[in-house]
């Protein structure tokens, strides 16, 4: 039995098996990831209250902070997945990697905008180069370089492990922007959702958060399965079952 | 040893030798990394005295006053321990008031106060219905007063 679910995991993880089954897993995603963002939103905007000092405006948190948390958390899945790749030369994991770039950079890129439109009307500007401000905005660059290193190498195998090496470099970056409102005074509040404390606000306001948090995740893991499905065809376009597929493709068209 | 475990171990000891650097680097600027100083800092000389720098704290209570041009305010920035009159004249953030945090850039001036020429609210990481903040607000005056009477109590035990 034990030999059997190992032989299981192990065929799921050539690119093969895991196309089909990306293929039906995205789509289950994407819809949990609608269905937690309506619910997030409708409780952010409708049930959750004024806040005593900022009124209104502090409701770009339920978009800030979920952003700024998957930010951070796609790149630590991105280097894991990387390095599981860099170690085992294993195809999926690279393509794993490469797979959540993007989407990682486009929440750290939601986090940093939505950050400015919160603190023009509360702390008076769009922006400070405080510890907080500047180590997301390293995380960003480290993205755009991971993503960029990638696209300049022709050949796959240097790449991916070219970009699994830079990837591992900026991964210092992860606790410095995490502790920094800890570390170092910035204009940036403190942690208001800590792992020892219960969250320093309405119970509402931290559920909007938590649910747009799993919404956001949901999305992740749905846009990267379709994103590696095209990665899969591409890479493997030679093998023997991708000519196929296409051959069945144009057969129907 | 198999080629993968030679990649696992180069793997683990660069990422653990560039944690200590990073360690390192950072202990190394970590007075560059510092986004304002504190009245007490500056009192300290901390502060750089040729140029501009940060002063952030809290806004003291009762210390604000405005000018009748209506752009220039006084008001004392305080860390509870040492406190700093600064001087601006602009638009301040809707944050701003008493008993907030704030970061104000500047200089000293001639007659000795911090004058600003930016000043930014800096709020904390507690949010709450105004109706709350109201009851924790009575709670924290309640408490007060019941401390207020127990000491009088004690007090007026020792008279006896």
């Amino acid at each position: 039995m034990q030999m059997l679910t190992k032989a299981f995991w192990l065929q799921l993880s050539t690119p093969k098996a895991f196309y089909p089954v990306a293929g039906t897993l995205a789509p289950c995603f994407m819809m949990l990831a609608v269905i937690l963002c309506v619910i997030g939103l409708y409780i952010g905007f409708f049930v959750a209250p004024v806040d005593y000092q900022q009124g209104n405006s502090y409701r770009i948190m339920f978009i800030h902070v979920p952003a700024a948390w998957m930010g951070m958390f796609i790149y630590l899945v991105m280097c894991a997945y990387a390095t599981i790749g860099l170690i085992w030369n294993t195809r999926l994991s690279s393509m794993m990697a490469s797979a959540l770039a993007p989407t990682g950079a486009l929440f750290t890129f939601i986090a940093l905008w939505s950050g400015a439109f919160w603190g023009k009307p509360t702390w008076g500007t769009y922006w400070v180069w405080d510890a907080r401000l500047t180590s997301f905005l390293i995380l960003l660059f480290l993205y755009i370089g991971y993503m960029s290193l990638q696209a300049a190498i022709d050949d796959q195998q240097k790449a991916a492990k070219a970009s699994a090496l830079l990837a591992l470099v900026g991964v210092v970056n992860i606790p410095i922007i995490y502790f920094s409102v800890k570390w170092w005074n910035t204009l940036h509040q403190g942690m208001s959702v800590t792992v020892t404390d219960a969250p320093t606000m309405a119970p509402s306001m931290a559920w909007s958060m938590f649910i747009m948090a799993f919404a956001f995740w949901m999305y992740a893991i749905g846009i990267a399965l379709m994103r590696v499905r095209t990665i899969i065809l591409e890479r493997e376009r030679h093998a023997a079952w991708v000519q196929d597929l296409g051959n069945k493709g144009a057969n129907h068209g | 040893m198999k080629a993968r475990h030679k990649r696992l171990v180069f793997v683990g000891v660069g990422v653990a030798a560039l944690g200590v650097v990073a360690a390192l680097l950072l202990n190394a600027f970590n007075s560059n990394m510092v986004f304002f100083y504190s009245p007490t800092d500056v009192l300290a000389n901390k502060a750089p005295a040729d140029r501009s720098f940060r002063l952030g704290g809290l806004v003291e209570n009762g210390t604000l006053q405005r000018e009748n041009d209506g752009l220039t305010v006084h008001f004392f920035v305080t860390d509870n321990a040492e406190r700093i009159r600064v001087t601006y004249s602009g638009i301040l953030p809707d944050l701003f008031r008493e008993g907030q945090g704030v970061v104000t850039q500047g200089k000293f001036g001639a007659d000795g106060s911090f004058m600003a020429s930016e000043v930014l609210a800096k709020h904390d990481e507690e949010y709450m219905p105004p109706e709350v903040a109201e009851a924790l607000e009575k709670g924290k005056q309640a408490q007060l007063e019941k401390e207020l009477g127990n000491a009088s109590i004690i007090g007026g035990k020792e008279g006896i």
